[in-house]
This record gives C-alpha cells, structure tokens and sequence, in this order.
C-alpha cells in the first residue's frame, strides 16, 4: 500500500512542479498579482506531496517490505536500523529522491522567508525552481520509480554495499545534496534576474546566504567523504581525484568563487554579469556531476550503461537546462549594466584575482575530469588522467590564491594602498619565514613543496590574524575598546577570517600528513614489536568476532610511546554474507598531533598476519579545518544584515549611497 | 563584444556533443588491446592434463584466422559464452585455443570434463604471467589471431553470437578471400 | 567473483563518491633494497589499477594489482630505469595504465590547456580592470569632491563594522 501511495504523491508532486513552473511566469509577465501568488501555495503542495513520498519509501525500508523492488535491491532484515534508514537515499532512486525532496525544501524556504522580495522576482525564481522540480520527478518517475513492485517478492532482501554501511557515508550524500540542491537556488535566482534585466545590491544580498549555506553543506559533504575514504579504504589515502570526487569537488570551486564575487556585487554593484554566470555555472557542474556519477560515460560506473535510457534522460535534462541557461545568458547579459568603478589595486580587484584563479582552477579539474572521454571520442585513443596531473595543475593555482588571501582582506574598497598592506603584513611574512627556517634548520632534507606548504599555513593564518586585530584595534587603545568593536563587528567579518584559517589548517594537514608520514607494512607476528613514528606498535594477535551481519577477523595492536600507558588499536578484516563482500576496517586513534593507523590483512598460515601501520602527523588538521571553514560559512550566514528580515533596512542604506553617487555624476 | 557572451554556451554545447558521442558509443571500462596487427608475445604451456597439446607463440600461427580464448573456472562469466564456442566447434567454423588464465590443473581439467571442450589445444597459464604479457585484464577475454599469428582484435568478456557476426566473422571472411 | 564485481560497480552509482576496493590485504615479498622497495611503490603509486577503476595499483587490493605490483619489484631487480618499467606496462595496457598521462601530441591540449585558459583569463581580467580603471580615473578628474569622497568611504565602512545597521 505504502508504495502506491508513494507513487500517487509524487504524480500530484509532478503535476504541482509543471503548474509552478508554468503560471508564475506568465504572471510575472503579465503582472498578474494572483498568478505570481500562487507560486507560493504551489511550492508548499510540492513539498508535502514529496515529503510524503520519502516518508513512504522510509516505511517501506524500515519494516523491510521486500515486495518493493528498490527495498529488495537495497536491504536486508538484518541490516542495523540506521542503515536501514540510510539505505532510502543509499541507491540511485532513492537518491534521487532525497534530491528532488531537497529542491522542494529550499523551493518553500525561499516562498516562506522571501516576503520582502519583489513579486515578480520571488514568483520567477520559484518558477525557475519548479521547473526544475519538474526535469528531476520526471526522471524519476519514468526511468527511476522507487516504488516498483516486484512479484513475487523475495524471502529477503539482497543487502547494501557493506562499504556503504558506515555513519560517514550515510550521512555525506544528504549534505552533498544539499549543497547541489543549494546552488539550484542561486541558479533560479540568476536566471530570474536575466529574465527581468535587472541586478542589484537587494539581489546580491539574496543570492550570497544561500550561496554560503550551498557551500557549507558541500564543504562538509566533500569532508565527509574523504573521511570516510580514508578510514574505511584501508590504505590512509582520502583524496584520489577520481571523476566522482572531481564532480564534488568542481562546484565547491565554482561556490567558493561565487561567494567572493556575491560580495562585490553587494557591496559594490559591480562584476554582476560573471556573477550570474558563475551562479549558472556553478549549479551546472553539480548537475554535470550527477550525469558523470549515474551515465556510466566515466568510469566509474559502468553498471548504469545496461540502462541508457537513464543516461539520455540526464544528458537531454542538462542540455535543457544548461544549455538554455546559458543561452538565456548570452541574449540577456550584454544588457546589464556595469555599476561600481575601482582600481586595479583594491578589494575589488583582490577579489577578482580570486575568481580567476578559482575559475581557472574548476575550468582544468574540468578539463582533466573530462579528457579522457574527449580524446577517446576523437581519436579512439584512451587516457588516464590521474592525480600527479591534478597535482601538477591545481597547486600552482592555488598558491597564489594563497598569498592573495592575505592581501585582499586588508585593502580597501575602490582604492587600496599595496604598499600599506605590504608594510602592515610585514609581521606575517617574517614569522612565517622564521617558520620555514626552523623547519628547515631542524631538517635540511624537507622537501621543498613541504617548505612552501607550511609557509603558506603560517602566512595565511598570521595574516587573517593581523587583519582580525587590525579591525578591532586590538592594543591600539583600551582592551575595552576593542572589545566592544569586536562585539560590533559584523559576524560576515569573523566567519571570513575564519573560513581563511579554516582553509590553513587544511593545508596544514595536507602538508604535514604528506612530507613526514612513516609507515611499516609486512607480516607481523603476536608478540612482535615494529617501530613507526616513535610509537612501538606490540601486535597482540587477532580472533575471529561476529557483528550483526558479517564475520569478522579482528587484531589486536597496543602503541605506545614508553611513556604514556598506550592505546589499543582492533582493526578488523570483515566478511559481509549479503552481499558477499570484504571490507578492510581500519583501526584509527585520531590525536591533534597525529593519526595512528592499523589495517590487518591475509593470515600467512603460520600465525602471522599482513598488517600496514601508519603514522600520520596532523592528518586530522584536513577535517578540523574543513570544519572551521564551515563554521566560518555559518558564522557569515548569522549575520544579521543577511538575515531576511534585514534585507529593506538594508536596501534603503542602499538608496542613500545611489543618491549620493547620482549627485556626483 | 556581444560574442563574447554566448562563449560560455558555445563551450557546453561542445562537451554536451562529446556526452551524446560518448553516451552511445564508448565503453569506459574497455581498454582495448594494444597489439592490434603485432605478433603475439612468446610463451610456452603446458596443456590442461588430458587436453591436447600444449600451446606456445609459433603455434599460433596456423595459416588460417583463429581464436584464442583466455578461460578459468573461477570464472563465472566465461560459462556464458561456453555453449556458444561448443557450438563454434561442432560446426567448424573456426579453431578455438584455450589460455587457462591462474587456474589449477585439477580445476581446469574437471571443468573442461563436465562442460566440454571447445578448444582445439590448450595452454595453463599458473602464475597469470603470459596473460600480462598478452595484456590480459579480467577474464573471459577472446584474441583473434592471423594466419601468420599476429593479434587481429580483442573481445572483452563473454562472446555472444552478435558479437561473432560483427567483430569476428568479417576477419574470418577476410583472411578466407 | 564475476557477481560481486558487478555489485561493487552498482554500489558505486549509488554514493556520491567512491573509490571501492575489493578484497584482502595481502602478503607480498618485498625487495630486500629499501631504496630499490620505495621506488617500487612510487612507481607503483602512477599505475593505473585495470580492474578497479580509479584507483593506483599500489592503492588496490585487488589480485591484478598484486600481480603488477609484484612485476613492477621484478623489473626493478633486473635492474631497469623507472622508465624501462613503465614501457613494459605501456607495451601491454597502453597509455592507459599511466596515471600521469605523458606529454604527446594528443595529450597537447590536456598539459597545455590550463596554462592557456589561464592566460586567457588574465587577459580578460586585465581588460576588464583597467576598463573599470579608466573610468576611475576619468570620474576623480572631473567629479568627485573630497567631501563626497568622505561621505561615500563613511557609508561604506559603517556598512562593513555594522554601525549603521
């Protein structure tokens, strides 16, 4: 029953998308007060209807109803509760409809809290969502219905990926989704501003909470994942540049690029053609990336090609949507009107640096990710692109980027002096010198990328530092004083120094965990003692355990440095029945100072065990600062000027400053 | 100037382009042989016990187009195109030699016992090292041979008929005109 | 085997990112040289595992990858340069086994391309400034009256510390 209900909602879900694409803009064409309304009440139907399609798909996974083909595919009775519930999103339709079910969420944030928006814009931008909705429940429900019924239904069910029952990846494809999903809000917004000709500051104020909550989730989502990588693949690695963490990776770039040039468009006026194409392009990539992931045109995913239909149903839906877009782009842009003027050296200028080099960097994670195919299509030759290439390519790009999130920050609008910024960053220049030069006295065999690495982590968090105690005055006057600027400051200010020290802890981690890894992999025996990293691992032996739904051969490792009492590690070698699979569970402690990392293999017959320990100095610095860069975003997004109710005060401080610039010119 | 607003859909439309090409015409997961008109690498077998002669670089070159078929009995996919090279046999279209790819002697021979012998000699490859040689990257994979035992083409996977017809015969037709 | 191959590769549709590996870890010989060993595995680390889609033979647990790693030391030992035993990778599996693609003539655009969007970028962003610079320059020398000037850089940074709002 639960299933053709499920099915019925999501019809009513596509019939109210189709009506909320449609009407709203010919009301806003036609300035039709109730036609734009009923954007509103069409969002929140949509909503209901497929939030009701997602509890029934939860119902049908939670009492393991076998009769539904997707639950048969995708669980098991024995599964643990949670991921019973994780496997409602853990497979292509249901995914998809945790997609379609986000989109519908944000659809009716935008109707509940855009009050002070102008009509027509709220009614267009919740147009453009609908239609959306409208591509993404077509596809499920003519290629991918996740309440087929199969007859007659299994005994039980086949089971998830083992590799997929884990709290990491049960909870990275909901933010990742959420931050795609995210950026489609943007995209609307974007493409409503080109249908009316018209963008401002008010516009800017709108498009940059949602792009910094789009770029939050996407950053957690990104973290989530390699996380789990790393612990659950057993070799310590957790970036691998495949096409799949590319197509993650390529609209967090174009997000991040978007938040920046948001601002300028805000503050002011300016760059606000590359603005909409950097919302256009980055909702794009994170649609390019579902059609990646799910084609089977990557390698990845071979197992889609059995259902082409799938695959041209998402290439006709991109080439609709992107394709459109950017046309929409290319008749409409050269109409808008440039605003803000400003010298090369200035915020603005910084913040355009920062776009090119962002841009550049998504443009050849793009190139790279896409290569293969393209040459294999022209000259039938094939190619891999792998990570020294992604290496070779990124960094270059990113170590500018790098040095220039120091400077931006202190030069002021319009006009700054590079000079004063040089002579006020001198103090962060010369300590993180100092820092290359311990590292280096204490170790003339550094490499040099580990040099430059931790260079830059000192330069960048030194310098958003000094910029933070510059604002407030910090000891120019009574601590009193900077405090109570500090307490004025708007939050926007401190999540972005943050986000930037965020972004040196991950580089931190990056370096550190690369240049001074040691490792032991061999065949160890009980009893036997190796050395890594200044930690005597003893491995105790292992014993066959039983878990919930696998076997499993679990080791015993104690590390300890002589002088603390030691941590057990218990790495396990599982064995899954449904499906049957094997799965490497390594054993982590995570400290601030470093990873200690135990994987246990194959028995060699004669009591000894395959066995990779690792120690990973400040590896967990990369998840730390992922975290702060996230909570730099959500810092910024509390910000009351852009909380929604701000937004006219706002506005009318806009007028006062057009006034007077009228009065100039 | 106003072009240079439609680059930015000038470029999708290209990738867009290359996705349908892609979409319908490329297998990813293929690698195709990088022996197409070389002579096969050198090696010599030993037969699966009781299954002919063994098999060796010079005997591959037959004077005629024939098949080299690389099988394991670990494999489940190879007993998907089983039947069709039987068949293959009984009607003499073509010769069929066999490279047991990281097998045991005992496995191989009582699979080749309880399904039938399709192949006309056959070789043991233990250690998986000729398959190396021969770029051997999952199993069932199928060479087609020349007459003077230079590699024609490769078949990833299990042989269908279809795939006879549209890869394989026109090679057999070629060699016999 | 064949089954749980294409499970793996199901799954991997499923999660927004994946890198699967499959089975065990296994014992391996390793080379008694530690110099000669670490340049196997770095050698190892930029072969493209053929059965296990995006991941370095070094990094895959899968059996092939074994075997290669195994092939990679055995050349090694018969004292081959690094790029003696990627040709005898290449000979067998083509381009395709590098994980870094080398420099050739259909590879051009690949190496070449990020450096040229790049300059493309400049280019645009140094048209696009100085434009915008101009008119700067342009307004100061006409316009803009230093009370003005104060009146516009006051609101402006009352926005930024939020004084006004």
């Amino acid at each position: 029953m639960v299933a053709e209900i499920g099915q019925f909602v999501l019809i009513l879900a596509l019939i109210t998308a189709i009506f909320q694409g449609v009407f709203p803009l010919i009301g806003a064409a036609r300035n039709s007060q109730p036609m734009m309304r009923f954007a509103n009440n069409a969002a929140f139907v949509q909503f209901a209807a497929i939030t009701a399609a997602f509890i029934c798909l939860t119902v049908g996974y939670i009492t393991s109803d076998f009769s539904i083909l997707n639950v048969a595919n995708n669980s098991h009775s024995l599964k643990p509760m949670l991921y019973k519930i994780s496997g409602v999103w853990g497979n292509h339709e249901g995914s998809l409809l945790l997609w379609s079910w986000i989109l519908a969420l944000f659809g009716l944030a935008v109707a509940v809290f855009g009050r002070n928006l102008p009509d027509s814009l709220k009614a267009r931008v919740l147009s453009v969502q609908g239609l959306v909705g409208v591509g993404f429940l077509m596809f499920i429900l003519f290629t991918s219905n996740p309440f087929e019924r199969i007859d007659p239904a299994p005994l039980d069910g086949s089971g998830l990926n083992p590799l997929l029952q884990d709290p990491g990846l049960a909870f990275h494809p909901p933010f990742l989704y959420l931050g795609y999903v995210g950026l489609s809000i943007t995209f609307s917004f974007a493409i409503a501003a080109l249908i009316e000709g018209k963008v401002d500051p008010a516009w800017a104020r709108w498009v940059r909470p949602w792009t910094l909550a789009a770029w939050g989730f996407l950053t957690i989502g990104i973290a989530l994942g390699s996380w789990w990588a790393y612990y659950e693949l057993g070799w310590g690695g957790w970036w691998f540049w495949d096409p799949v963490e590319n197509a993650s990776f390529m609209p967090w770039l174009a997000a991040t690029a978007l938040l920046h040039s948001a601002i300028v468009v805000e503050k002011r006026d300016a760059l606000k053609n590359w603005t909409i194409l950097l919302a256009i392009v980055a909702f794009s990539l994170s649609l390019l990336g579902t059609f990646l992931v799910r084609s089977g045109v990557l390698n990845s995913v071979h197992a889609f090609a059995t259902d082409p239909a799938r695959g041209v149903f998402i290439l006709m839906f991109l080439i609709v949507v992107i394709g459109g877009s950017l046309l929409l782009y290319g008749i409409r842009a050269p109409m808008m009107k440039g605003g803000g003027l400003f010298a090369p050296i200035s915020r603005e200028g910084a913040l355009v640096l920062n776009n090119l080099l962002l841009s550049t960097a998504t443009a050849t994670i793009l190139l790279g990710t896409l290569y293969p195919i393209f040459l294999d299509a022209i000259t039938g030759a094939k190619v891999s692109v792998g990570p020294p290439y992604f290496e070779a390519t990124f960094i270059p790009l990113a170590i500018p980027l790098i040095i220039a999130m120091a400077f931006g920050p202190f030069l002021a609008w319009k006009r700054g002096d590079l000079a004063g910024v040089v002579s006020r960053l001198k103090f962060a220049l010369l300590l993180s010198l100092l820092l290359v030069g311990v590292i280096w006295w204490q170790q003339t065999d550094t490499p040099i990328m580990a040099l430059v690495g931790l260079g830059l982590f000192g330069w960048l968090v030194i310098g958003s530092l000094l910029e933070w105690t510059e604002r407030i005055k910090l000891f120019r006057g009574p601590l009193s004083a900077s405090w109570r600027r500090m307490t004025q400051l708007p939050r926007s200010a401190h999540g972005m120094t943050v986000a930037h020290i965020g972004v040196a802890l991950v580089i931190l981690g990056i370096t550190a965990s690369e240049t001074w890894q040691t490792e032991h992999l061999g065949v160890m025996r009980p009893g036997e003692i190796v050395s890594v990293g200044g930690y005597d691992f003893r491995f105790d032996g292992a014993e066959t355990v039983a878990g919930p739904n696998y076997d499993a051969v679990r080791g015993t490792f104690l590390a300890s440095t002589g002088i603390e009492k030691g941590v057990y590690l218990y790495p396990e070698q599982r064995r899954y029945s449904d499906p049957p699979m094997e799965t490497t569970e390594a054993a982590i402690r995570p400290m601030l100072s470093a990873d200690l990392y135990a994987v246990i293999g194959e028995e060699d017959g004669k009591g000894g065990y395959a066995v990779r320990i690792y120690h990973k100095p400040f590896i967990s610095w990369i998840w730390i600062g992922a975290f702060v860069m996230f909570l730099g975003g959500a810092l910024s997004l509390s910000d009351r000027r852009l909380r929604l109710g701000a937004a006219r005060r706002a506005r009318q401080q806009e007028a006062a400053t057009e006034s007077l610039s009228g009065a100039k010119g | 100037m106003r072009i240079r607003f439609l680059i930015p859909v000038v470029t999708f439309v290209g990738i867009a382009a290359m996705m349908w090409y892609a979409l319908f015409n490329l297998n990813p997961t293929e690698i195709p042989t990088e022996f197409v008109s070389k002579p096969a690498p050198e090696f010599s077998l030993e037969p699966v016990p009781g299954y002919g002669p063994g098999l060796a670089q010079e005997d591959l070159a037959t004077g005629k187009v024939i098949l080299l078929n690389v099988f394991a009995s670990w494999c489940v996919a190879c007993m998907a195109e089983h039947p069709f090279f039987m068949e293959l046999k009984a009607q003499d279209t073509v010769d069929i030699f066999g490279l047991n790819y990281k097998d045991t002697p005992d496995g191989a021979a009582k699979w080749l016992a309880r399904h039938g012998n399709p192949y006309k000699r056959t070789g043991m490859d233990l250690k998986g090292r000729v398959g190396i040689d021969f770029g051997v990257y999952g199993v069932p994979e199928t060479f087609v041979i020349s007459p003077d035992g230079k590699i024609l083409d490769k078949i990833i996977g299990p042989v269908s008929p279809d795939m006879f017809e549209s890869r394989i015969r026109p090679l057999l037709n070629e060699a016999g005109s | 085997m064949k089954s749980s191959f294409r499970l793996l590769m199901l799954s991997m549709l499923l999660a927004p990112f994946l890198v699967l590996s499959a089975t065990a870890v296994f014992i391996e010989e390793k080379l008694k040289d530690p110099v000669l060993e670490a340049r196997a595995l770095e050698i190892s680390a930029e072969i493209r595992c053929l059965v296990c889609q995006n991941q370095s033979i070094l990094d895959s647990n899968a059996e092939l990858a074994k075997d290669l790693r195994q092939i990679v030391r055995e050349r090694i030992a018969l004292g081959e340069s690094d790029e003696e035993v990627r040709g005898f990778l290449v000979d067998r599996y083509g381009d395709w086994v590098l994980l870094n693609p080398p420099f050739k003539i259909s590879t051009v655009f690949l190496w070449l391309g990020p450096a040229v969007i790049f300059i493309l970028g400049a280019f645009a962003m140094v048209v696009f400034l100085r434009g915008r610079n101009r008119l700067v320059e342009d307004e100061s020398r006409t316009k803009l009256s230093t009370t003005e000037e104060a009146e516009v850089n006051r609101l402006l940074k009352s926005d930024e510390t939020g004084q006004n709002s």
